[in-house]
């Protein structure tokens, strides 16, 4: 894998985005590289788990082409940029990279190992080594959550792909949001209670969004009147998850970052499923970003839609 | 400081008697930011009014609410007055006091609570309001006029002799449309060219119309008193200003066998040619897939006999840019493809043929100079027998839902005319209905029934098939509730007619709504039926709903009367409440512009400063508040807010719903 | 917020009811001046077109204390600009079956067509809303989604 250092070598590019290694093993970070030399640092393996899209709004539009790594499921993120004007396309210089599924340092943890130094993955199983000693996982119990329901492919192919792509699984990604539904409201209102009351407003979720990538976010716009910070009107406060799920509904495309970076772990991309779920219900299937034009669900319409009264009755789910 | 008055009609007792109006009045008093509150019989009369503008320049106010009726009913009138008085009149809000409540509610003190809280909202609304100024944009002085058949001949011919200039686009080498091709007139039997070849002759020679005819629509940018069209006219391979119409050419061109489409292909035409006698403009035209210069390179015959030179085998298409203040549509009609109903029998047998067909056979310029004869072998047809409702009515999806209305007139006509012409022929016609509303229609098709003796079966047809050289139509007839089939020399089809396809296009250019059966939408189908809801589109003659010449006429007259009103203003005022985005905040999605219905949001790239002396170069939406209509689809589609609606801003609105939620 | 309303005898609920100005608002107007009644409870709120109504407008509703919100506009087909309730369809089912997902009960929201000409309908959808709204009971899930029993 060296397409990122001919492509600073011959110019082709100006920077090229990747992960750079961090302190530990565990922990590799997004990084801009301009040179060869900076390339050292350069790291792709089983953590490398953000989703690098987003950073594109801001380096496409830098002087000279930027080269990209993408994962299956960040390209549908990029398409959707593509879509929305917000990544100057021509600029930009994609690596369409396999994936294999990212491991969740968090569960690995869970199984007692603390200090990890090293990670190995062959085939299902994950060897870890820490100051304890070295385990085996079994390592669809240690993959990301958002990677434990992925069936995305690469949506972006015109550059540089690299390797194979994984087989299609065949797994519902709704059957979380299958469950809830199936749950009485007062259950329902006591789950989202329960974990919406962990959330700190830290914004992780938002920062690392990639269809929350406003130029200014509606809660910092005053005029949108739901901003307002005074201690007499939790309104914000409440009511901020709801409202940023119905802003990037039919834009989401399902990366689930949001869920990946919330240190208090609450399941938020069980939010966005559920609009996801319910429009494909409703208007036909539709995944966001699988294409870089055209209209959103939420941006057309057909005469004969459902009502709204009728999602209930008929249970249009 | 805001300074708000506040005014408490009582309607006579309409109010008064359910809603206690001086306590209303007594309470609001202590709001804050209010400073005047008064209540008075009638706000609406000269006295009320004189009431609100002496309070707002005694008090210096910064805003009034009206507790009144509906704002349906005098909003206007209150903002008149408010304007009078030097007040901005979008510094005005009414609450709704009578209808949404003393008129519905019964107990008094019930009543008088809600009021309360309803000129409390308003209230909280008006603090919000912004002095609003409407807007103008300049008018252009000519009209398109995208079509050139009866509709749109009569359309420029009103506009332009009202003074303005007029350009009709045609897509065809002449103009004169289908009502061209028609025989006779119903209900008084004219010939129809006699009566529109006089108006194409009054087109061609008004100094005030251009003719571009072989031209088409291409683009279209702008708004209402200002589109910017982009117009293709096609290579003709003939030189307009030198062709003189001699039809030399059409003589000696070899390629002789291309079909006659102003005939109906029932006859051929040469490769260059003049559609017909009267065309306008005069002028020939060469089809390239029929000519053999143009395909193989090799003949260029008409050329050489061509005493001015006018032939141009280089010619290639050409684009102009105009600017127009109003754009009608009069893109007429075609007769519906029958592939869906081969029970007629109409691919296999030559002698099923359509009623438009019928017209040019009887077209004493048509391929028969006017004597009825079959088209299998020339003969005298003894029985003739017509279908009306063919893919007209059907609900079945074969066909359209809708009746095409002009059938059941013409087929009268062609009954009559038959049997005038030809009286030992024997003319019957299968009708599910026969509609004749129309001056003097009903006594027309009687006159086919008592005068001239055309058998009207009532029933549909079942099928139509060959059987030894005869025609059997085979049909129920329902009033002697029997099967019949009668042996035909020819039979004629009243097929159903639907807008010219290339209609979705225009429709699409001009953001122009189009239905479910490609018909044009008008703005309201009762009032303001000439008119689309894109701003400055108008609509004549059939593509706007099947109709037939008077009709249509009137429909085109209609529209000229729009455009000269439109057209006699220097400028437009424009409705302030228009949509707005806050450029710092608009991420130039694009989403905004997904919802809009009138292509009212573009997007341009603009410079930003950054600090420290760094700008940044971002898409922004643009709104032309010329062309929004304020809806506010928009507003909502903003992900980040960056969209708000002048007059029902965010701000506002959820202002109201905290004055009303709060208990 | 009063004690005296949480209890369910005399419990009046709070409706805020957003009406398009073209047909709703006109439907609401009809409904007064043919005094067909509804209940005081119900308060109506302006708007341009259905479409104009934001997510928000109906959570900043809810989160200050209403019990009930609903959303009149014109028949689909009829709108005045043309396309403006189809977006709001699409977008009230949407917002309407992720409120029910997060526990608020579905009978909270609604969204009626109501034309100029449908006064007796403006009147029977408030009262019927109205009805169904008391026979809930107050609104407390969505003014403290994030608060925990007890706090």
């Amino acid at each position: 894998m060296n397409a990122q250092k001919q492509l600073l070598e011959s110019g082709e590019v100006a920077r090229v985005i990747g992960w750079k290694k961090g302190d530990f093993c565990f922990d590799p970070s997004p990084a801009s590289f301009e040179t060869v030399e900076e390339l050292k640092d350069f790291v792709y393996d089983y953590f490398c788990g953000a989703n690098l899209s987003k950073y594109l709004i801001q380096m496409s539009k830098k002087e000279g082409k930027t080269a990209v790594f993408l994962k299956p499921c960040d390209t549908y993120s990029f398409n959707q940029l593509v879509k929305e004007h917000r990544i100057n396309r021509e600029n930009v210089y994609v690596i369409a990279i396999e994936c294999l599924a990212k491991l969740d340092i968090e569960k690995i943890k869970a199984n007692n190992v603390s200090f990890v130094t090293g990670v190995e993955v062959v085939d299902k199983e994950v060897k870890v080594t820490s100051i304890d000693g070295e385990i085996t996982l079994n390592k669809p119990d240690v993959v990301l959550t958002k990677c434990a329901t992925c069936n995305k492919t690469h949506q972006v192919k015109d550059e540089e792909i690299i390797l194979h792509e994984r087989p299609i699984k065949d797994v519902n990604r709704f059957e979380e949001v299958e469950k809830l539904e199936a749950m009485t409201e007062e259950e329902r209102f006591a789950f989202w209670r329960e974990q919406l009351s962990k959330c700190i407003r830290c914004n992780a979720c938002r920062n690392v969004c990639p269809a929350c990538s406003c130029v200014k976010c509606v809660f910092d716009n005053p005029a949108s009147s739901i901003s307002a910070k005074a201690n007499d009107d939790k309104f914000e406060e409440q009511l901020f998850h709801i409202i940023r799920a119905f802003h990037v509904a039919g834009r989401c495309t399902d990366c689930g970052e949001c869920s990946r970076v919330c240190p208090q772990n609450i399941p938020l991309h069980l939010l966005n499923r559920k609009f996801i779920k319910d429009i494909d219900g409703m208007y036909g299937e539709y995944q966001a970003g699988e294409t870089s034009d055209g209209k959103t669900p939420l941006t057309s319409y057909t005469e004969g839609d459902v009502e709204p009264k009728d999602v209930f009755n008929g249970e249009a789910k | 400081m805001q300074r708000i008055g506040v005014f408490i009609c009582w309607c006579g007792s309409n109010i008064a008697a359910t809603v206690d109006v001086e306590r209303v009045a007594e309470v609001i008093k202590d709001e804050p930011g209010v400073v005047f509150s008064a209540n008075y019989q009638y706000m609406c009369s000269e006295n009320g009014q004189q009431l609100i503008k002496q309070a707002i320049k005694e008090h210096n106010l910064t805003g009034i609410v009206v507790g009144a009726c509906s704002p349906r009913m005098h909003e206007a009138t209150f903002r008149k007055a408010a304007e009078a008085a030097g007040l901005n009149p979008y510094l005005v809000e009414i609450a709704n006091i009578r209808e949404h409540c003393s008129w519905i509610h019964k107990d008094m003190e019930e009543a008088t609570e809600k009021a309360i809280i309803l000129v409390r909202t308003a209230i909280a609304k008006v603090k919000l309001n912004a002095p609003l100024m409407a807007g103008e944009s300049p008018v252009v002085k000519r009209a398109l006029v995208i079509g050139g058949g009866i509709a749109g001949i009569q359309a420029a011919l009103d506009i332009a002799d009202a003074g303005f200039e007029v350009d009709i686009v045609e897509k065809n080498a002449t103009i004169g449309g289908r009502m061209a091709q028609i025989d006779k007139t119903f209900p008084t039997l004219d010939c129809s060219a006699c009566i529109l070849t006089p108006k194409m002759v009054d087109c061609a020679q008004h100094e005030k119309i251009d003719i571009l005819s072989y031209s088409e629509v291409e683009d279209v940018k702008g708004f209402v008193g200002n589109f910017s069209v982009k117009i293709r006219r096609k290579a003709r391979y003939v030189d307009e200003t030198k062709c003189t119409g001699c039809k030399i050419c059409m003589e000696k061109c070899p390629s002789k066998k291309g079909l006659n489409t102003f005939n109906m292909g029932l006859n051929t035409r040469p490769a260059i040619y003049i559609p017909f006698a009267q065309a306008i403009p005069n002028v020939a035209v060469i089809d390239p897939e029929q000519c053999l210069k143009l395909k193989t390179g090799k003949c260029g015959i008409c050329q050489k006999f061509c005493g001015v030179g006018a032939i141009d085998y280089e010619q290639k298409d050409t684009f102009i840019e105009r600017q127009y203040g109003a754009i009608v549509v009069a893109t007429g009609f075609k007769p519906i493809a029958l592939d869906n109903f081969n029970e007629y029998g109409y691919a296999d047998n030559k002698d099923v043929i359509t009623s438009l067909e019928l017209e040019r056979l009887m077209n004493a310029a048509g391929p028969t100079n006017g004597v009825l004869l079959r088209p299998s072998d020339g003969e005298h047809p003894k029985v003739v027998t017509f279908i009306q409702c063919v893919g007209s009515r059907d609900t079945s999806g074969c066909g359209k839902p809708y009746c095409s209305k002009i059938c059941c007139m013409y087929t009268a006509k062609h009954a009559m005319l038959i049997r005038e012409k030809y009286p030992d022929t024997e003319v019957h016609v299968f009708y599910i209905d026969v509609r004749t509303p129309g001056k003097n229609y009903d006594e027309f098709y009687r006159r086919a029934v008592e005068q001239y003796g055309v058998d009207y079966i009532k029933g549909m047809v079942g099928k139509v098939y060959n059987e030894n050289g005869k025609l059997m139509v085979q049909g129920s007839n329902l009033i002697d509730n029997e099967q019949i089939t009668i042996e035909s020399d020819l039979v004629v089809l009243a097929t159903a007619i639907e807008p010219e396809p290339s209609v979705r296009k225009v429709a699409t250019l001009l953001t122009a709504s189009i239905d479910t059966n490609n018909f044009l939408t008008e703005s309201h189908a009762k009032l303001r039926p000439v008119e689309s809801p894109t701003a400055g589109v108008y609509l004549a003659g059939v593509c706007q709903g099947p109709k037939d010449i008077p009709e249509t006429v009137s429909q085109a007259s209609a529209c000229a009367a729009k455009v000269i009103g439109l057209l006699v203003k220097d400028k437009l005022k424009t409705n302030p409440c228009v949509a707005t985005p806050d450029e710092n905040m608009c991420n130039g999605c694009s989403q905004c512009a997904n919802v809009c219905a009138y292509g009212a949001i573009t997007y341009v790239d603009k410079e930003f400063r950054l600090g420290g002396g760094k700008t940044e170069i971002r898409r922004v939406a643009s709104v032309n508040p010329a062309v929004c209509q304020g809806c506010g689809a928009c507003t909502v589609t903003c992900p980040s807010g960056a969209m708000d609606l002048k007059g029902f801003s965010s701000k506002q609105i959820m202002s109201e719903v905290e004055t009303i939620c709060k208990k | 917020m009063q004690e005296v309303k949480t209890e369910k005898k005399e419990f009046t609920p709070n409706i805020v009811a957003f009406c398009c100005n073209w047909c709703s608002y006109a439907g609401a107007d009809l409904a007064g001046s043919s005094r067909l009644t509804y209940p005081a409870n119900v308060k109506i709120i302006r708007v341009p077109c259905s479409c104009r109504v934001n997510p928000t407008f109906v959570l900043k509703a809810f989160q200050q204390g209403a019990d009930g919100v609903i959303l009149c506009g014109c028949h689909p087909g009829d709108c005045h600009y043309v396309t403006g309730n189809y977006y709001t369809r699409r977008r009230m089912a949407t917002l309407f079956s992720f409120l029910n997902y997060m526990g608020i009960e579905k009978e909270r929201t609604r969204l009626e067509w109501v034309s100029a000409a449908e006064g007796a309908k403006f009147s029977a959808v408030m009262n019927d809303f109205v009805k169904q709204i008391t026979e809930l009971g107050e609104n407390k899930r969505l003014t403290d989604l994030r608060v925990k029993e007890g706090e």
